[in-house]
């Protein structure tokens, strides 16, 4: 019964810290010590809940809990403020006020959990303090949990927290939202920091309990909570669009051998639908949303879109290539990478031939950031394969063979190299 | 894990009696709520059996369809959530809050047979790993 108990806590705890822990830090005006009056509350729960059982409205009761603890803090300080003789103050009057500042407590905010939000993303901290922090604050988590999901030690974690929560003091960092375009660009912090979560989960391992999949569906929950708090961002709907998309595949994407599957090959029947539906409610969400502020859509809006592309396409080939190099371009302009250029190689291989993409890969061909990049030269074979050359393609395989680092890749890649292998000249 | 909420038939919902105002605040309050926290993936309310029907199958495959209302209330359903969550707990920690006085909540877990966390390999997420390193090599 009392584990049972345990385990209620813990669920009313990752349903209320965040907001708890908002209005704390509005109240008490450090996150920190806002944090601690919240971890105080739960204590008491694990102690009182199993004995009283659980409350009607354990949020309330948490919240109750938390006041309580506020004011006997408010107190001690005032009493060491006034054994410090600070002359002229009326105690007895600034007594009056400290029940109704722990008041402030009940009346939700609605904007609480977003000033977290950016609060624990702020810029004066490291990614990785960031990113521990969000988890922690925003999502409830505990550090141990933080800790498996990262592959790192409890205590590294648990330094990364302290010292966040310390800069963030030192930095007299204020708990607001800001207006208009420093909205945005804090926000971009929040949205790089959730996108981080997201990919650490998806490239997951098996594992039991509080394991790296599940920061997918926390990555996407936050998303959906930061949302909610912000409709007229386009960015953060762009982000959901296509952190939903990209989940909408999980479960197609690795074989019961366990090994990955590429999209043209996935059975789309396995796809999530229910994300499907989600994700390009979001990407719709994100284009209203730029075209009410009048801007053109952000890379993450942009990166949805070409997921919804494929999310669209009943079988592989329907695919809309055309509309997806086109999408690669727009990408390409937003954020000029190479490895965006690669992609877009392939997807104007597929719209309009071998030729043409074979003209884009080659332009790569000097990139000094794709040296050693195993899928240049096995994009370059299989255009050259496609284009009937395939004593060029073998040599391509070859190289991309000796770069990459997976086996399994390898001997696919070997395989393609071999003379009497599956690229033997053919026509295009 | 996913979980499908289910909410029972009543009378009045059967009658295709409409909520009152202060229902359908308290409801919408409670929508918000669920949107707010990311849990909420789907909601729909239904229309009363009575728009319904039913298919019957017979040993050979050979079909029946029978037109609603259906005389069972308390076996009907009038409306439903998925949500996602990260545990039994929790979801009926979130149902506990909903606005309802009188009636019965069901709660079932979706089917993931084929849990993603089991299949992805120690070289997949190699694979990944690299990739992102590249990518991220390239944003400096």
């Amino acid at each position: 019964m009392t584990a049972d108990v345990g385990r209620v806590v813990d669920a009313v705890w990752r349903m209320e810290s965040a907001r708890l822990v908002g209005a704390l830090t509005r109240v008490v005006g450090d996150v920190g010590l806002a944090e601690e009056l919240a971890q105080d509350a739960l204590v008491a729960a694990l102690e009182q809940w199993p004995v009283t059982g659980v409350p009607d409205r354990p949020g309330a009761w948490l919240t109750a809990a938390a006041r309580n603890r506020a004011i006997d803090g408010f107190r001690r300080a005032e009493r060491l403020r006034a054994r410090t003789a600070e002359i002229g103050r009326d105690l007895a009057s600034r007594q009056l006020e400290e029940p109704d500042r722990a008041a402030a407590l009940d009346e939700p905010v609605d904007d609480d959990v977003l000033r977290l939000v950016l609060i624990a993303c702020h810029p004066v901290l490291s990614r990785e303090a960031r990113v521990a922090l969000t988890l922690r604050l925003v999502g409830g988590l505990r550090t141990d949990e933080i800790a498996r999901a990262f592959l790192v030690p409890e205590s590294t974690v648990a330094q990364r927290v302290v010292r966040a929560k310390r800069a963030l003091g030192a930095a007299k960092v204020p708990f607001e939202v800001p207006a208009g375009a420093d909205l945005t660009a804090r926000l971009a912090s929040v949205l790089e920091v959730l996108y981080l979560v997201f990919n650490e989960g998806y490239s997951a391992t098996a594992g039991s309990d509080w394991t790296r999949p599940d920061l997918c569906a926390e990555a996407l929950r936050l998303g959906r909570v930061l949302a909610a708090a912000t409709p007229g961002e386009s960015e953060v709907h762009g982000l959901v669009a296509l952190m939903e998309l990209q989940a909408s595949r999980l479960r197609a994407r690795v074989a019961a051998s366990g090994e990955p599957v590429l999209l043209d090959e996935q059975d789309r029947s396995r796809w999530d639908r229910v994300l499907v539906g989600r994700g390009l409610a979001a990407l719709q969400r994100a284009e209203l949303a730029a075209r009410a502020a009048g801007a053109a859509l952000g890379p993450y809006a942009v990166q949805a879109a070409i997921a919804a592309c494929h999310a669209r396409a009943r079988t592989a080939a329907e695919t809309d290539w055309p509309q997806i190099a086109a999408l690669y371009e727009v990408l390409g302009e937003l954020m000029p990478s190479p490895v965006v250029e690669l992609n877009r190689a392939v997807a104007v291989s597929r719209a309009y031939g071998p030729a043409a993409g074979l003209e884009i890969v080659d332009a790569l061909a000097d990139v000094p950031a794709l040296r050693g990049y195993h899928l240049l030269p096995a994009a370059r074979g299989d255009l050259l394969a496609r284009l009937g050359r395939g004593a060029e393609a073998r040599a391509e395989f070859a190289r991309a063979a000796g770069l990459t680092r997976n086996e399994r890749e390898r001997a696919v890649l070997r395989a393609r190299a071999a003379p009497a292998g599956p690229d033997g000249d053919r026509p295009a | 894990m996913r979980y499908m909420v289910i909410v029972k038939a009543s009378e009045d919902s059967e009658k295709g009696v409409m909520p009152t105002e202060q229902e359908l605040a308290e409801m919408g309050a409670y929508n918000e709520e669920l949107v707010k926290a990311g849990v909420m993936l789907a909601g729909e309310g239904l229309h009363p059996s009575s728009k319904g029907a039913r298919v019957r199958f017979d040993e050979n495959g050979r079909t029946t369809v029978v037109d609603g209302p259906f005389a069972e209330t308390k076996e009907l359903i009038a409306g439903f959530w998925i949500l996602q969550v990260s545990s039994r707990e929790e979801v009926l920690e979130w149902v506990r809050k909903a606005p309802f006085r009188g009636g019965e909540v069901e709660v079932r877990q979706v089917f993931e047979s084929d849990d993603f966390g089991d299949a992805l390999t120690p070289e997949l997420r190699e694979q990944e790993d690299r990739l992102r390193a590249t990518v991220e090599a390239q944003h400096g």
